[in-house]
Formats: structure tokens, C-alpha cells, sequence
């Protein structure tokens, strides 16, 4: 703050010429610093803001020309110029909730494993591989879904994946993308929990499976919901590996495993070729996407927040 | 069996007691204990009796063993990795360290209080339920007096009785900690291991908690881990005083305190290392 870099020359005393050039020259250069920091803080503010301007200022044609029509309207149908939302929000929420169903149990299961069962000497290599794999470039995942999972799918359960591809096999894509996300966030948390706690409900007599139910979970509660919301956010805005194997249906298909699109693919697909409304209401899309996102980590934040610093 | 007998004739005997001189049983037995981290041994031939319905206190420089020590009684070391021990820990005669010893039910019946307070992240009244909940089936009723028994025990009742439904979390540091002996006496266990329990208190709290020990040795037999010495001189029955791993002396408190029998104990007790 400025005012602490006022010189506080009669408090001292009399100080020699010499060393008031000295103070002021590094309050001046304080100052300076502070303000830095300030900028660049202030710049990704900024940056937030102007990117919700434009995404609202060039919506706003498409969303102005269909008004509430546009989060009704179950087809996106550019040659006709109808355009509706929900098809796109359909997919993207239907596959994000697939993806949570199955990643917050295995990923719960493997941070468990990590922080309470796993012998030292698998610990570490174990955590490392969990981590390489959040590194896998998410187009990996969308030739893997498209060569590997959806021809099984299609073999293996011919009468519910007739096409393999679909809704249904995004969101288990979503789920391995977004398992390690979860499992290192649980793992981390975990880890905070105190060893005199279990110690302590061990020392009552409690199984393994009593302590992390009943004393380790609930007393990281905050941050376990804080890492599957952040998992959440993840599996929300991907694009590229839910694209290659979604279907691209872009008439609502309001079933499980039909084929659908998404928010992001539906963008990836359709923006560069497009113009006029179809631009407009591909933008007013990214605009949906954005705010579900924002809100959906924000929320995390505000849970991982109310987490932290709990174990006294 | 025998010692049961033993202190049911005790029980029933009363003016007959103060007669004869109670034969005090032993409780735990420690014979020849090695306990290895890695190739640092951290307990060198440790043997030693720990007697019925009596508060033992050890006492000794940080990193002595003492902690170490009593962590074997309810084989708490086992959790991590690493650690090794050899020789015998018997509890009523029947070696803990055999195969096969159920260490639920070793730690149901040797519970453990530590230095920090750890109240579990449920209401006052769960805290304590917790533990007779993993091991008996009592009706509402029955729990809800069994509670109020061991937080009357920890003298704590007065003070949470109208906010059992508040987190354990929420009470102060002295009330935290009689909660975490309250939750450990419910379950009724046989001994009571206490780990510098006041370390982290202030006197006040301190002081409830030495009076609590004191009451509670009519029916645990108590073993305490301290670095104060006026401590262990105020609350214990028999002091054990422990150097680099190794008992060097084990006898009454009075004795310990007065006229020890190694030097290194009289060092230590005046205050001239540690």
C-alpha cells in the first residue's frame, strides 16, 4: 500500500542526507514494483471482461433475431437459418453428467488407494502415471475413442451403441480425461487430513474402510466436491476428443446414447465456415458455454475455499 | 481369568482390602522390546511391568523413545511402513505381536489419547457414540447414557450438555481434548494411553485433565507420556525414566523423584540435560 512507503523520518530521529536519498530512492522503487503487480493482476481482469463483451456484442445479433426460440428450438438447421441451442446444451450437459457419474467413484477409488492402502514403493510411480496421463493432448483421446471404444461399444453392445459413436461415448471419454484431474485433487486433500486423525480412529478400533468413510471423507468433504466441480468445469468445455466421437447430430436426440452434439463441437464443427446469423449464433453459443463454465468453477472455488485450513 | 478373580474378590472384599495389602496385577508386560526404524533402533531391550489401575508415567529427553514406546501398546506403529520390532508386548498375558491378534479389538481394549486434540468432524454426541457405535449395539437410550457417562467422566458434561449437536470442532482446545479422552473411555477400554495430553493446554485445561486421570485410575490402568516432570510427580503411581532407546530406571513415583537409583535419572530430574 502507498502509505506505508511514506518516510517516517521523525519517528527516527534526525537521519544524515545520505540516508534519506537511500529510503526515498526504495520507497520509489517499491512503488513502482506494487504498481507492476497491480497491472498485471488488473490485466486478466480485463482480459475476462473484454472477452464477455465481444462473445455478448456479436451474439447479440442472433440473439436478438430468435429471442427465447433460441434455447427452445430443437434443431440447428444452418441452411434453413434455424438455429437452436438446445440440441448443443443438451450434449454438453448430458455428457459432462456422464462423465461425473463414472470418474467421481474410480477416481475417489484410486485416491483412497494412493493416500490410505498403496505400499510406498507404488506410491509415487503410481501418482506420476495418474499425472501423465492429464497430459494425453486431448485429440489422443478422440482418435482413441473413434479407432478403439467406439467399434467395441459397437461389437460388444450392438443394441445399445448401434452406431458406437454418441452421446453416451463422449461422456466415457469425458470420464478418462477427467479421472486424473479428480484423483489428483482428492489425493491432495486427503493428504491434509492430519496423521493423528486417523491415528486417532484407528486407536478406537476401526477398520480401513470406517476411517475413510466416517472420519477421513467427511472432514475433506469441501475439497473432494471442489475437485469433481473443477473435473466438472473440464468435461464441460472440451472440444476436440468429444467432437470425433459425439455423432454431430444436430437435431435434439433427447436419449442416453443417441447421437447428439455438443456446445464446443458444435463450434469446432460449424465457426469457420460460417457467417452472418449462423456466426452470430455460434458466438451467442460460446457465450451459453462460457457462462455455465464460469459458474460451475466459481462455485468449486467457492467450495475449495471454504475447505482449506479447517484441521486445527 | 485369574487376575479377573482376583479383582472381583478385591471389589467385593472392601474392609478386608485395607487389611492385606493389595497385590497389585500386571496389566502389561514388556519383555526384551526392539523396535527398529529402518536401521535406527529407537527401543533397545525394553522390559518392564505396567500394573493394573495404576498410572505409569514416562519421562525422558525428546526423541528418548518414550512415544515410540507406548505407540507399540496398541500397535498404532503398524499403520506406516518400515518399522520392526522384536521381543513381546503381553496385555494380561497373551502376546499382542502374535499372529492372528485381532488389532481392531487390541485397539478397542488399549485406547489412545494424543498430544493435539483431534475431535472427529461430527457433533459432540457423535464423536463420543463413534467409538461404542463400532462395536456394540446399544439402544438410543443406552448410548445416550453411555455418552453422558463418559463426557461426565471427562468432565465435560457441564459444559456441552445443552450443544452435543455442535460440531466437536467448534470447543476450545481444553475441551477438544477432554472430548478425545471421553471418546476414548466410552468404548471402556482397559488402558488408556496418553500421550502428552497437556502438552498443547493451558494450566487451567491442564489442571482438569490431571484431575481426570486421577479418576479414572480407580478403573483403567493409565500409561502417560510427559516432558513435565512436576507432571509425572503430581499424577503417576510409578515413573519410568527413558535414555536414546533404553529404560534406565522404573520404579514408585515417590522413589523416581527422591532418590533414583541411576545417576542419569538424578541428571535428568534436577534438570542438568534433557
Amino acid at each position: 500500500m502507498a502509505t506505508t512507503n511514506a518516510i517516517p523520518t521523525s519517528s527516527l530521529g534526525h537521519l544524515s542526507d545520505a540516508t534519506r536519498r537511500r529510503l526515498q530512492r526504495k520507497a520509489r522503487i517499491d512503488v513502482w514494483f506494487e504498481r507492476t503487480l497491480f497491472a498485471f493482476a488488473f490485466a486478466v481482469l480485463l482480459l475476462l471482461g473484454a472477452i464477455i463483451a465481444s462473445l455478448m456484442f456479436s451474439s447479440w445479433p442472433a440473439l436478438q433475431r430468435y429471442g427465447l426460440d433460441f434455447f427452445t428450438e430443437n434443431r440447428w438447421a444452418a441452411n434453413v437459418e434455424v438455429f437452436g441451442a438446445l440440441p448443443a446444451i443438451y450434449g454438453t450437459l448430458l455428457t459432462s453428467f456422464i462423465a461425473i457419474v463414472i470418474a467421481v467413484p474410480v477416481s475417489f477409488g484410486i485416491a483412497i488407494f494412493l493416500t490410505e492402502q498403496c505400499p510406498g514403493f507404488l506410491r509415487q510411480p503410481l501418482s506420476t502415471l495418474i499425472e501423465l496421463l492429464a497430459g494425453i493432448p486431448s485429440i489422443i483421446y478422440g482418435m482413441w475413442g473413434m479407432e478403439v471404444l467406439a467399434p467395441l461399444l459397437r461389437t460388444w453392445f450392438p443394441s445399445v451403441f448401434p452406431a458406437g459413436t454418441g452421446l453416451a461415448t463422449a461422456g466415457i471419454i469425458l470420464a478418462v480425461m477427467i479421472i486424473p484431474f479428480i484423483t489428483a485433487v482428492s489425493r491432495d486433500v486427503i493428504n491434509t487430513v492430519p496423521a493423528v486423525m486417523r491415528e486417532s480412529a484407528y486407536g478406537l478400533g476401526c477398520t480401513t474402510w470406517e476411517v475413510t468413510r466416517q472420519v477421513i471423507l467427511p472432514s475433506v468433504k469441501g475439497g473432494l466436491v471442489g475437485g469433481v466441480v473443477l473435473g466438472l468445469g473440464r468435461a464441460l468445455g472440451e472440444t476436440m476428443a468429444v467432437t470425433f466421437v459425439i455423432g454431430n447430430n444436430l437435431f435434439l436426440d433427447a436419449t442416453l446414447t443417441g447421437q447428439g452434439t455438443s456446445i464446443a463441437a458444435l463450434i469446432a464443427n460449424q465457426f469457420s465456415e460460417s457467417d452472418g446469423t449462423q456466426r452470430s449464433a455460434l458466438l451467442a453459443l460460446g457465450l451459453i458455454l462460457f457462462l455455465i463454465t464460469f459458474a460451475v468453477l466459481a462455485f468449486a472455488r467457492y467450495l475449495l475455499r471454504n475447505s482449506t485450513g479447517r484441521h486445527a | 481369568m485369574t487376575a479377573d478373580i482376583h479383582l472381583d474378590q478385591k471389589r467385593n472384599a472392601g474392609a478386608a482390602e485395607a487389611a492385606a495389602a493389595p497385590q497389585i496385577a500386571t496389566k502389561l508386560r514388556v519383555n526384551d522390546l526392539n523396535l527398529f526404524y529402518g536401521k535406527f533402533q529407537a527401543i533397545k531391550n525394553v522390559t518392564m511391568e505396567i500394573p493394573e489401575r495404576q498410572v505409569t508415567a514416562f519421562i525422558g529427553p525428546s526423541g528418548c523413545g518414550k512415544s515410540t514406546l507406548i505407540r507399540c501398546f496398541n500397535r498404532i506403529h503398524d499403520l506406516y511402513e518400515g518399522i520392526r520390532t522384536e521381543g513381546q508386548i503381553l496385555l494380561d498375558e497373551h502376546d499382542i505381536y502374535e499372529a492372528g491378534v485381532d488389532l481392531n479389538l487390541l485397539r478397542s481394549r488399549v485406547g489412545m489419547v494424543f498430544q493435539k486434540p483431534t475431535p472427529f468432524p461430527m457433533s459432540v454426541f457423535d464423536n463420543v457414540a463413534f467409538g461404542i457405535r463400532l462395536y456394540e449395539k446399544l439402544s438410543a437410550r443406552d448410548l445416550e447414557e453411555r455418552v453422558e457417562w463418559a463426557l461426565r467422566k471427562a468432565a465435560l458434561w457441564n459444559e456441552v450438555k445443552d450443544k452435543l449437536k455442535q460440531s466437536g470442532q467448534a470447543l476450545s482446545g481444553g475441551q477438544q481434548q477432554r472430548l478425545c479422552i471421553a471418546r476414548t473411555i466410552a468404548v471402556k477400554p482397559e488402558v488408556i494411553l496418553l500421550d502428552e495430553p497437556t502438552s498443547a493446554l493451558d494450566p487451567i485445561s491442564t489442571g482438569y485433565i490431571e484431575d481426570l486421570i486421577n479418576e479414572l485410575k480407580k478403573d483403567y490402568t493409565i500409561v502417560i507420556v510427559t516432558h513435565n516432570m512436576q507432571q509425572a510427580a503430581r499424577i503417576s503411581d510409578i515413573t519410568a525414566f527413558m535414555y536414546l532407546g533404553s529404560l534406565i530406571e522404573c520404579d514408585d513415583t515417590t522413589k523416581i523423584f527422591t532418590q533414583p537409583r541411576e545417576s542419569r535419572t538424578e541428571d535428568y530430574i534436577t534438570g542438568r540435560y534433557g
